[in-house]
């Protein structure tokens, strides 16, 4: 219960300092809304509907592009820590494509994958891959050399190496990877959809900023803020239960 | 039976174990190992030679540096030696082999596998069958004190219990060498006192013979048979004395006379070296 009491709390301060402000430095309605006409703008939305398709194509390029640039960022990382000629040769071209920030892409991926879903998947998967990318490769490089001499002993594969000792040791690191990837994602879509979008959170920002309805772009903000929120915490959840050994410290027992 | 047949007379060895203490369980002959790197060879190894019986319990003793992990990445088939022969039950070690276990340093245990999956970990890495295996597996964690502690993972146990799973886990193949390199050096002095009375206990009731490599002189007395003192950079043998202490061993007999000759010799050994 504590866990939302307090941030709960915190949330209603900060709404009666943002309606206090607006009336003690008569801020103009314009340029920022009051939080009950964001209220009533998302309350609008989502009982009209109109809000939906928005939230729906957002989502929807979202966790599709999360999931191909994962997959992607895990498998060709597995690969790079394991086959050494994999990562020579991809190296140079990583380390390139890293250093690129993803954003100015967005309008050649417009343009290579048109104005619909997939540009914005491309995007969202591009912004996805390296986090994960990077972290698989650091966590499968970090497992104990013991360990390898252990399996390599007894003669087992190389397969039953990667996926006993060098997998699980990198699941933190990759799960550290794929919580960075969320946030990215969202940045990778709506940035997409800024660009050019007939639905998405981001066109309804921009369509919003056109028309200074302020209420409507807070209120897609809100969305958006909700949706990394849940996410996240979806995701923290699944890496305490796959990684299940991972202890907070000073809950061990037993000594002898 | 003679010596030229094929195959190594396996069975006779099992059975008679004790007649056939002229075969040695391991043997490292004119064994010199160089790696290779920028700057050229760096010798590792150079001309070792030395052998264990069966049922034996011998300790290298050297410094940091001499090639004693080299010495078990080559018993366990993980290394080639740049020339020489290793030999386990009389026969070449050519790649890694399933008859030799190997304790390490760090307990090196699978967090995310409970002590008994721990131990299986070899059995299961070689698609042994699993059932006849897990029954050993869990007599060998009672053997070394861990029965009630098969479902736990590792983390939940202490750094001298971890090296217990560890202890087991190199005999569950039930091996006929088992290695085992500086495998209290990560433990407190407490625990490490308690685990040395603990090995020998596990050594004389499972018969193994036993290459142990510590850089501790009163471990290395207080469990061997034999210690074989190792020069560093590259390693050679520097010397060997047989160890005459009455089994079993216990604190009264760090407090022997014998006991505290047999470590002023080797002290003086390393010494001379300084």
């Amino acid at each position: 219960m504590k866990r939302f009491l307090y941030p709960l709390i915190s949330f209603s301060v900060f709404l009666a300092a943002w309606s206090g402000a607006l009336v003690l430095f008569e801020v103009p309605t314009y340029l920022v809304p009051s939080p009950t006409a964001v209220g009533n703008a998302l309350w609008l939305g989502l009982i009209k509907g109109q809000l939906y398709p928005h939230i729906w194509a957002t989502l929807s390029v979202t966790v599709i592009g999360y999931l191909l640039g994962c997959t992607i960022g895990l498998l060709i990382g597995a690969l790079t820590a394991e086959v050494e000629f994999v990562d020579r040769l991809l190296r140079p071209y990583v380390i390139a494509l890293q250093s690129i920030p993803k954003v100015a892409l967005a309008p050649l991926m417009i343009v290579w994958f048109g104005y619909g879903m997939s540009s914005k998947i491309v995007m969202v998967a591009l912004m996805c891959f390296f986090p994960v990318f990077v972290n698989t490769v650091a966590g499968m490089r970090s497992a104990n050399p013991a360990l390898i001499d252990l399996y390599r002993a007894v003669s087992a594969s190389r397969l039953s190496i990667v996926m006993n000792v060098k997998l699980p040791t990198a699941a933190t690191s990759i799960f550290a990877g794929l919580e960075v990837a969320v946030v990215l994602a969202l940045i990778g879509a709506i940035v997409g959809e800024f660009i050019s979008s007939t639905r998405g959170l981001g066109n309804l920002i921009q369509s919003a900023s056109t028309t200074l309805d302020v209420s409507m772009m807070f209120a897609a903000v809100a969305i958006l803020a909700l949706m990394g929120i849940l996410a996240s915490e979806l995701l923290r959840r699944l890496h305490r239960r796959v990684v299940f050994w991972e202890r907070p410290h000073g809950s061990s027992a037993a000594a002898g | 039976m003679t010596a030229t047949s094929k195959s190594p007379p396996k069975l006779l060895l099992v059975e008679g174990g004790r007649e056939a203490g002229l075969q040695d369980a391991l043997s490292l002959r004119e064994v010199s190992l160089s790696y290779q790197t920028d700057r050229g060879e760096i010798p590792a190894l150079k001309n070792l030679t030395f052998g264990i019986k069966e049922g034996e319990f011998v300790s290298i003793l050297g410094p940091s540096g001499c090639g004693k992990s080299t010495v078990m990445k080559i018993l366990s088939g993980l290394l080639r030696p740049t020339s020489g022969e290793a030999t386990i039950a009389g026969a070449e070690v050519k790649g890694p082999r399933a008859d030799v276990g190997i304790v390490f340093q760090q307990p090196t245990l699978l967090p995310w596998k409970s002590n008994l999956e721990n131990v299986l970990v070899p059995i299961r890495a070689q698609h042994l069958p699993i059932e006849p295996n897990r029954r050993r597996a869990l007599e060998l964690l009672d053997l070394v004190g861990l029965g009630d502690f098969s479902s736990h993972y590792p983390q939940d146990l202490s750094g001298g219990m971890q090296q217990r799973v560890g202890i087991a886990r190199g005999l569950v193949n039930d091996p006929k060498v088992l290695l085992m390199d500086e495998p209290f050096a990560a433990l407190d002095a407490m625990s490490r006192e308690n685990m040395m009375a603990e090995l020998q206990r596990i050594w004389m009731a499972t018969q193994k013979s036993i290459l142990f490599i510590t850089h501790s002189i009163p471990e290395a007395v207080f469990l061997s048979d034999r210690v074989i003192t190792f020069s560093g950079r590259p390693g050679r043998v520097v010397d060997e004395i047989a160890i005459d202490l009455p089994r079993s061993r216990d604190i009264s007999t760090m407090s022997m006379p014998e006991f505290n000759q047999y470590c002023f010799h080797l002290r003086s050994l390393f010494s001379d070296r300084l």
